[in-house]
């Protein structure tokens, strides 16, 4: 079963003449342990998908399903404690609260679904510690480097028992170093069984992605097919050309 | 790449024999550049021919034979190194890349999507930056030399990409029309970009 699923998913805003149609008919499907990256120029949908998928905004047409639960049927009240409970948000500004110390930034959406403020730090801990960050866990966000909010923006999105992770260009404001820690500890987050959707117009960050769909003016364009082992890049190259993989 | 600078490079580390030349060439470029023995031993023979390396008299190799010989840098072969390493590769050279001229080619063919044609372009680079990212993720967290190798991969890719999107914008703003072909008085781009050959 798919974590994810947006089967026909439209969304229109404004009405007559003043209409834009952002998303157009879109349906993707992503199951637990799999990264799918959305790619796309600017305007071309991204982030107004990303938000239908975190249930921030409910589509024009189409169905919604997070963890075979249609949540265009919830009320505002479940929608909320789906959001606490299943999905993580990362985005590209971190957003993490400047008066909380790191450990309380991560504990704090588990505090909200009302967990004890004491078992909530005690699984923040563990999430920083995972993404070795325990040594900054007292930290505020001003203490900290780019490359470690981003971190702890990530430790607070796979705390506790979230199936979905939705990334808004999670590496856009680091360098190419830190940009890679971020998506490793995605790709991570994948393999203990998450899903992950991140939109980009990065094609270093969406290479991470186990698969990549192309967004162009609210529809689907195109997808990646999956690609040949990595070991035909290695026996393709060669000689003195000095050249892996040719653009032909 | 060259063979020849590369041999100096592991030379300068001290005298080596060829087969253990080959073998370390492979690893330190993470495997990506296989090289056959020889090749090792022709560039060997030249290096030795242009006074850059010699046989290793200590090793006891009086012999003909070159899989018996070692071999080590000459203070010219270092000096030859040093030279080979601050030289920039030539990069001016005006772009013909065949990418770019199939874009250019397709504006210009009636009935063509050239949107489209990017696209399939697109998802082609993207494809193949997905290999090497997980080339990078399986292996090169642990080996310095892949990592770079693999990084340099994916940063070309990704200009490459770059300049798809950039194209695509526009065309886009464009409407698609092709471009009318430049006046007979305004200089060829050549001549512009100072290109003589």
């Amino acid at each position: 079963m798919s974590v994810l699923e947006l089967r026909d998913v439209s969304k229109v805003y404004g009405h007559g003449v003043a209409e834009v149609h952002a998303l157009y008919e879109i349906s993707l499907a992503v199951g637990a342990g799999t990264m799918v990256a959305v790619m796309g120029p600017s305007g071309s949908g991204k982030s107004t998908l990303l938000t239908i998928a975190g249930t921030l905004e409910d589509p024009s047409t189409g169905e919604v399903r997070i963890a075979g639960t249609d949540v265009t049927q919830l009320s505002r009240v479940q929608k909320a404690q789906l959001r606490r409970r299943t999905i993580g948000y990362v985005f590209q500004d971190f957003n993490l609260l400047p008066g909380l110390t790191a450990a309380e930034n991560v504990a704090l959406p588990l505090e909200l679904d009302g967990m004890t403020a004491r078992r909530a730090r005690q699984a923040g801990l563990a999430a920083l510690n995972r993404l070795g960050l325990a040594e900054r866990a007292g930290h505020y966000p001003d203490q900290m480097s780019g490359g470690e909010r981003q971190r702890v923006a990530i430790a607070r999105a796979v705390v506790g028992e979230r199936q979905l992770l939705l990334a808004d260009e999670p590496s856009g404001a680091l360098d190419s170093v830190n940009g890679e820690a971020v998506m490793r500890l995605i790709h991570e987050a994948c393999r203990g069984g998450m899903a992950a959707v991140v939109v980009t117009h990065d094609a270093q960050l969406a290479s991470w992605a186990d698969r990549v769909v192309f967004l162009r003016d609210g529809r689907v364009t195109d997808r990646t097919t999956p690609a040949a082992g990595p070991e035909s890049l290695l026996r393709g190259a060669g000689g003195d050309s000095g050249s892996g993989g040719q653009v032909r | 790449m060259s063979v020849r600078h590369a041999l100096l490079a592991l030379l300068s580390e001290g005298p080596k024999y060829g087969l253990q030349l080959r073998e370390e060439f492979e690893d330190r470029t993470g495997d990506v550049w296989p090289l056959n023995v020889g090749q090792v031993y022709t560039t060997l023979q030249r290096l030795e021919r242009d006074d850059l390396i010699e046989a290793d008299s200590q090793a006891g190799t009086d012999t003909d034979d070159d899989k018996q010989k070692r071999f080590r840098i000459t203070p010219a072969g270092e000096s030859e190194l040093g030279r080979w390493l601050r030289t920039p590769p030539d990069m001016s050279a005006p772009p013909r890349d065949e990418l770019v001229m199939k874009i250019l080619v397709a504006m210009r063919v009636p009935g063509t999507d050239v949107r489209e044609i990017i696209q399939a372009h697109r998802r082609y680079l993207v494809e193949l930056m997905q290999q090497w990212t997980r080339i990078k993720d399986d292996e090169a967290e642990y080996d310095l030399s892949l990592a770079l190798v693999v990084d340099a991969e994916l940063f070309r890719l990704d200009a490459v990409i770059r300049w798809l999107d950039s194209a695509d914008g526009r065309i886009k703003r464009a409407g698609g029309t092709p471009p009318p072909p430049s006046p007979a008085n305004v200089p060829r781009l050549r001549r512009r970009m100072g290109v003589t050959r």
